[in-house]
């Protein structure tokens, strides 16, 4: 099963945009919140949890979804967003809080959404499975054969709401694709203290023969790609639910400013050298004939694009006061 | 007209809306072809299948959720909690989720939701199925909670929440579904949320309540008619929002409030309604708020469930508290 230049290419601007996006965003968040690390303060106010190393996740089953198929994340969306092709400049509004933002800035970082492409998030672990699944349902009640994927963290993995999104979408057989981001931890807790099975795809076989388990190892975008290319065509097909567990990097800490004291040392360092864009990068390079000037190219327009939505955001207004009092009412 | 109970006008409200509106879908615990561990939905499976009638497993958290992902995908779910104390179980998906999202959207998407459920005392059904918990979502902005008196009402009250855009808690007292039966109009027709009503009008006092404890209120009301006391009884039908211009315009009319509750007393409906009197029109009162609630106790067991909830005679003994003060 090969895969089309056009994909290749798509995948990596589409990391390399994410990436660039997320550093912009670490840098940008420190603003103001230094020498005291306040996280109230400075340009982007809040918490903040970046995915940087998590790109092959979103790139890899995004290059097969479609507008009107439908996305679940959760607390660490701008990789899913980004690889959905939700409105790169409101999305940085929002998460600046600025009137421009996507929701006006009312939702921020945990809360992106873009119904234009079928976008949604919320920040509590799990909270995406049930709704992806009503969604799924949604898309099955109205014979369409649009799939409906909830991006969870292994952590997620073990919330109530998992098992009972799950008996549901295999019971009434929906179109419905948990990824699984194993990064390891779930904020401190390394998954082996957490979880009772080695990975989350060997769960599928207790929700029914219709669903299917994948396991990406490596955090490899092509792997991904193919596993997810496997299971969009099975939901489309009516064949049912999958759960793809991929083994994934968080370089950075839980949210932006964690410590970090969980980490044995050194683990960071090592898994940066497993960084999957540059490793991707040399493997269009060598494997399928991309040329440097080319992939420069590409990299020069995903940076053109996010410095744009930064400019964006920055330069766009705070909310009136008013608007707190608005879009709801009591 | 037919002469229906409120189970009966609810299952009509819920047919006639189906039947006008193929968006609107049910789904819950029993609700298929047993229609209901109460019958609401009786007879609705069999009229229009599996498709928009569907039995959950026992999953109160996942049918919140697939409400909320339903709805934003252009459906209007109505889901129902079998008995309301289960409502622990899917708190994040309406209180955390669905109540948010219009204000957490900034107003791009509504989220058309009923979320339908039995509670109340005096059945003799434990704690976690009678319990009174709408001051819970009372509290949640984005919420609005109706609960309806009577049969009529209950009919044109469950067919506004089902029209309406935004995510209602539909609360039912189980006492109310087949303890008598009213005259309900067979046409559709809508009873504004957000708007109670004046049940029986009054001079001397003003009665705030709701729920079952509208029959308490009005039974009172008669008995101290007797006694050369007047008392106006309002049915506030929505809990959340509160319409206070109704309240207020009654307190100042009659100079005295008595807030009931079946709930305990502690921060809920009652006391919002109480504070909301104090501050707007305590120079129109002649005497003190009474408050009749049930004790700040877990809801009792069955042997003294008749003595822990409020009735008409604790109503009789607040009002004359406050007109004879």
């Amino acid at each position: 099963m090969t895969i089309s230049r056009k994909e290749l290419s798509w995948m990596y601007e589409t990391m390399y945009k994410s990436r660039y996006y997320e550093d912009e965003m670490e840098k940008t968040y420190t603003e103001g919140k230094t020498p005291v690390f306040n996280i109230g303060s400075g340009t982007v106010p809040g918490e903040m949890h970046l995915s940087t190393g998590q790109e092959p996740a979103a790139i890899g089953i995004s290059v097969h979804l479609r507008k009107d198929d439908i996305v679940a994340s959760p607390h660490r969306p701008h990789h899913h967003a980004i690889a959905k092709g939700v409105d790169l400049k409101r999305m940085t509004a929002e998460i600046f809080g600025k009137k421009t933002g996507l929701s006006k800035g009312k939702g921020g970082h945990m809360h992106l959404f873009d119904p234009a492409v079928h976008f949604s998030c919320s920040g509590i672990v799990g909270a995406g499975l049930p709704q992806a699944a009503g969604a799924a349902l949604a898309a099955k009640k109205k014979n369409k054969d649009s799939v409906a994927v909830a991006y969870i963290g292994e952590g997620a993995a073990n919330t109530g709401s998992f098992h009972e999104s799950l008996n549901l979408a295999s019971l009434w057989n929906l179109p419905y694709i948990v990824v699984v981001e194993n990064n390891s931890y779930g904020i401190s807790v390394p998954k082996s203290a957490s979880t009772s099975v080695a990975s989350n795809d060997l769960r599928a076989s207790a929700y029914g023969d219709n669903v299917k388990g994948y396991y990406v190892k490596d955090n490899d975008p092509i792997a991904m790609y193919h596993a997810s290319k496997e299971a969009v065509e099975r939901a489309r097909k009516g064949e049912g639910p999958s759960i793809i567990e991929i083994e994934t990097y968080r370089f950075l800490g839980h949210f932006q400013g964690d410590a970090e004291g969980y980490r044995p040392e050194g683990e960071v360092e090592e898994l940066r050298e497993k960084d999957p864009i540059p490793l991707f990068r040399d493997l269009l390079m060598k494997d399928h004939s991309f040329k440097e000037d080319e992939l420069v190219s590409l990299e020069e327009k995903a940076k053109g694009e996010v410095d744009e939505a930064y400019a964006f955001a920055r330069e766009s207004d705070y909310p009136d006061l008013e608007e707190a009092l608005d879009n709801v009412f009591i | 007209m037919a002469n229906l109970t409120m189970i009966q006008a609810i299952t009509e409200a819920l047919d006639q809306e189906m039947a006008k509106d193929e968006k609107v879908m049910i789904f819950g615990e029993d609700v298929g072809k047993n229609g209901g561990v109460f019958r609401a939905t009786q007879g609705l499976f069999d009229k229009y299948g599996e498709d928009r009638v569907n039995d959950t497993p026992l999953a109160e958290s996942g049918i919140g959720g697939m409400a909320f992902g339903l709805a934003m995908q252009g459906f209007r779910p109505i889901a129902e909690i079998q008995f309301f104390g289960f409502v622990f179980e899917v708190m994040d998906s309406i209180v955390g989720q669905m109540a948010r999202t219009r204000y957490r959207m900034g107003g791009k998407v509504n989220l058309p939701v009923v979320v339908r459920s039995p509670f109340g005392g005096g059945v003799h059904t434990p704690e976690m199925h009678a319990d009174n918990l709408e001051g819970l979502m009372a509290q949640s902005p984005g919420l609005k909670v109706v609960i309806p008196s009577n049969p009529y009402d209950a009919k044109g009250l469950l067919t506004s929440a089902i029209r309406d855009e935004d995510p209602v808690v539909f609360l039912e007292h189980m006492k109310l579904y087949r303890s008598f039966r009213d005259e309900v109009p067979e046409e559709q027709y809508t009873i504004p949320l957000g708007k109670a009503a004046i049940a029986r009008e009054g001079k001397d006092v003003t009665i705030v309540t709701y729920g079952y404890m509208v029959r308490e209120a009005l039974k009172a009301a008669e008995q101290l008619e007797a006694e050369n006391i007047s008392a106006e009884v309002i049915d506030l039908r929505t809990v959340s929002p509160l319409d206070i211009e109704t309240i207020i315009n009654s307190v100042e009319k009659t100079g005295r409030a008595v807030m009931v509750q079946e709930a305990q007393r502690q921060a809920g409906v009652g006391a919002t309604v109480i504070s909301e009197i104090s501050q707007r029109a305590i120079l129109s009162l002649k005497a003190p708020i009474g408050f009749v609630a049930a004790p700040d106790t877990v809801y009792p067991f069955g042997t003294v469930e008749n003595d822990w909830l409020p009735n008409a005679k604790d109503i009789i003994g607040k009002v004359k508290e406050a007109y004879n003060f």
